[in-house]
């Protein structure tokens, strides 16, 4: 006996809609035997990670803090994966940007400017992240270097330079000698939603993200152009687009939203510019734009699921005293049944009973 | 011992699990897989290794825990990417993400414990020999054992009928299934010696390198690996000369840091991944797609239909 796939005739509509949902439950079922292998209750465990957290206010304000900046950044990504090219660097957009948009709030600190400030901040992230990202997509058009490679690379550049930046020249001079520099001006700050809680306006500018993005990918040419690349790379040289214009573009969007998204949490809820002031949001990213199949609002759906995990994760650490890395355990599993269950839209799974010479050599 | 003699022994040293990983996934990728959870496989095999040696107090025990735990990272890669026909850069990356976890989780209790790393070769004589001594005939096993892998790879790949098929199943895996040839068999065995290797090379650095485990220890080397098979252009006898020069980057930039030159110690350490940049762009440049020495499957999901 043996199993073989078989490609569909056509995608299934049950399976892509049924897929992530599948991915969720077997990933639960693999973290419950996880939790009684490290000799915690399942059930206790499962609670605290992923039920506790939706039932306070304050930690569905942190869900939506979380999220921010997988939204914008996993947004991104998408359009890179659906062109079928790879950004994995968007930790390093990510954290490029938090310091380009951290010079003007630093070299502004304790000066009368004025509210000029934050927009001119955020507009320095995106610009940041975006030149960062087009050093893999120019490596990659000009020189055809592997962009997984070189934009990976840059990521350990890129945590360096923020190293050495707040441990350096912008170190805070009343820090105590801690690796971070001064909490920025309130003109300098990411402005709050609702008075007494974390959320900020970086979660509008990430629903905003997602309503143009859907636009763009369903309305637009440019749109078009992406997918047609990414699924079928010779009728879209047929038709005659330019699938080099495409790498550079959409590397530049991603990483101009994963700029964004960094001066945005550093500007927001961080408040200071610090050396590891990302729980990897670039990587966790990859996973969600997966989970939400590349679509703008499947992604923002997912963002919320990861953010969960992350709180959760923070939670369960405290309470039934696992440890942190169980999150990153769990979105690799994630991320693995994703991928998975995603095969099951383009294939179908038989079972063979007879096994033939020939039908056994092949699989 | 004189520097010079110092320096070599230390890159030789940073090298090996540069050129164990790399060595092993060549052999993935020659069967037409791109295995991206390189790095995931060396932190396991790194968190494994040290488990093993650390609970049996022997280095041979800690390396075959480390190279079987690749081997199980890499199983679960090939059921995905061979057996579901995932797309093998999001399967690698997953593999990276569930490998870096999954080793805080195994290793985190190890923190602070120390081992005994493995011993040098010492042949009256012959070690005491100057200059060249040491360098030959007192390394640990692991840096024999790569270049002795480095070689039986070589052997394998050009001279042996299984090598010519693995090569076949790589650069088209149509023609290979169409001849006959088990291509989806062939390429899982590729996948799990590639596992193995690269959880030999993160064992390594445990084992031999330092005497202790720290949560991401390998820090990029799994990427600079397979950095260094598109450096290699895909043949093994390059991957030894790529390694030696990667681990060169490390140690002068751990020398020059030493020496407190007035340059800051970040961009000493980001040294050997710009370089790694640079070399990829260097040795991508003007070979354009055609003339691509990568296998011409690399990265193709294979379905046999029937």
């Amino acid at each position: 006996m043996q199993l073989v796939l078989e490609r569909r005739a056509e995608r299934s509509a049950v399976a892509a809609l049924a897929s992530p949902l599948i991915a969720i439950v077997l990933t639960l079922v693999t973290m419950a035997i996880l939790f009684a292998a490290l000799g915690k209750n399942p059930v206790t465990a499962l609670t605290v990670y992923f039920i506790d957290p939706l039932t306070d206010s304050y930690s569905l304000v942190e869900l939506a803090v979380k999220a921010t900046p997988l939204v914008m950044i996993a947004v991104g990504l998408s359009l890179c994966y659906l062109a079928n090219t790879w950004n994995i660097g968007a930790e390093g957009q990510f954290l490029i940007g938090a310091v380009c948009g951290s010079w003007l709030a630093v070299k502004t600190q304790g000066s009368d400017a004025g509210a000029w400030v934050l927009p001119a901040m955020l507009m320095l992230g995106a610009a940041g992240g975006a030149l960062y990202a087009l050093i893999p997509a120019i490596a990659k058009v000009r020189f055809g270097a592997s962009e997984i490679l070189t934009s990976l690379m840059l990521v350990y550049v890129a945590d360096l330079l923020l190293d050495y930046l707040v441990r350096g020249p912008w170190r805070d001079p009343n820090g105590f000698n801690f690796p971070t520099s001064a909490e920025f001006d309130p003109v300098a700050t990411v402005p709050i939603l609702i008075e007494g809680t974390r959320l900020h306006l970086g979660a509008l500018i990430a629903v905003a993200v997602v309503a143009v993005t859907s636009v763009i990918l369903g309305r637009t040419i440019m749109g078009f152009e992406i997918k047609v690349v990414g699924a079928a790379p010779r009728a879209a040289r047929f038709a005659g687009f330019d699938a080099d214009k495409l790498v550079i573009l959409t590397f530049m969007i991603s990483g101009g939203l994963a700029g964004l998204a960094g001066i945005i949490e550093v500007a927001g809820p961080v408040g200071h510019l610090q050396p590891g002031f990302s729980p990897g949001y670039g990587f966790t990213a990859i996973i969600v734009a997966f989970l939400g199949r590349l679509n703008p609002v499947g992604i923002m759906i997912a963002a919320l699921f990861l953010a969960l995990t992350f709180i959760g994760g923070e939670q369960a650490q405290i309470s039934i005293k696992v440890p942190l890395d169980l999150t990153k355990v769990f979105q690799g599993i994630l991320l693995f049944y994703v991928l998975a269950c995603d095969s099951l839209i383009l294939y179908r799974i038989r079972i063979i009973s007879s096994p033939s010479g020939a039908v056994d050599g092949i699989a | 011992m004189g520097l010079l003699e110092a320096i070599i022994l230390s890159v030789l040293a940073a090298s090996t699990p540069l050129l164990l990983a790399a060595a092993g996934e060549l052999v993935t990728e020659r069967a037409g897989v791109l295995n991206l959870g390189l790095e995931g496989m060396m932190i396991m095999g790194a968190a494994c290794g040290f488990a093993g040696a650390h609970f049996t107090g022997s280095v041979i025990i800690g390396a075959l825990a480390g190279m079987f735990a690749g081997m199980f990272m890499s199983a679960l890669f090939a059921g995905l990417t061979i057996g579901l026909a995932v797309n093998q850069v999001a399967a690698g990356l997953a593999l990276t993400i569930f490998g870096v976890g999954l080793s805080g989780l195994i290793g985190g209790g190890f923190v602070g414990a120390r081992i005994e790393t493995a011993p040098h070769l010492w042949l009256p004589a012959l070690t005491d020999l100057p200059l060249f001594g040491k360098i030959v005939f007192g390394q640990d096993g692991f840096v024999y054992a790569s270049i002795a892998l480095v070689v039986g790879i070589w052997w394998f790949l050009y001279r042996t009928r299984a090598g010519l098929i693995l090569r076949a199943v790589g650069d088209n895996h149509l023609s290979a299934h169409a001849l006959g040839y088990p291509v989806l068999r062939i390429r899982t065995f590729a996948v799990l010696f590639g596992g193995a290797c690269a959880g030999l090379g993160g064992a390594y650095l445990p084992l031999a390198y330092t005497p202790f485990f720290i949560p991401g220890m390998t820090a990029g080397r799994g990427w600079i690996a397979l950095a260094l098979v598109v450096f290699a252009s895909w043949r093994p006898e390059r991957i030894v000369l790529g390694a030696y020069l990667f681990g060169a980057v490390t140690i002068l930039q751990l020398h020059a840091q030493a020496m407190s030159l007035p340059i800051p110690s970040q961009l000493m350490s980001s040294l050997p991944y710009l370089a790694t940049v640079v070399v990829l762009i260097a040795i991508s440049r003007g070979r354009g797609v055609a003339g691509s020495a990568a296998p011409a499957s690399l990265g193709i999901v294979f379905v046999p239909d029937r």
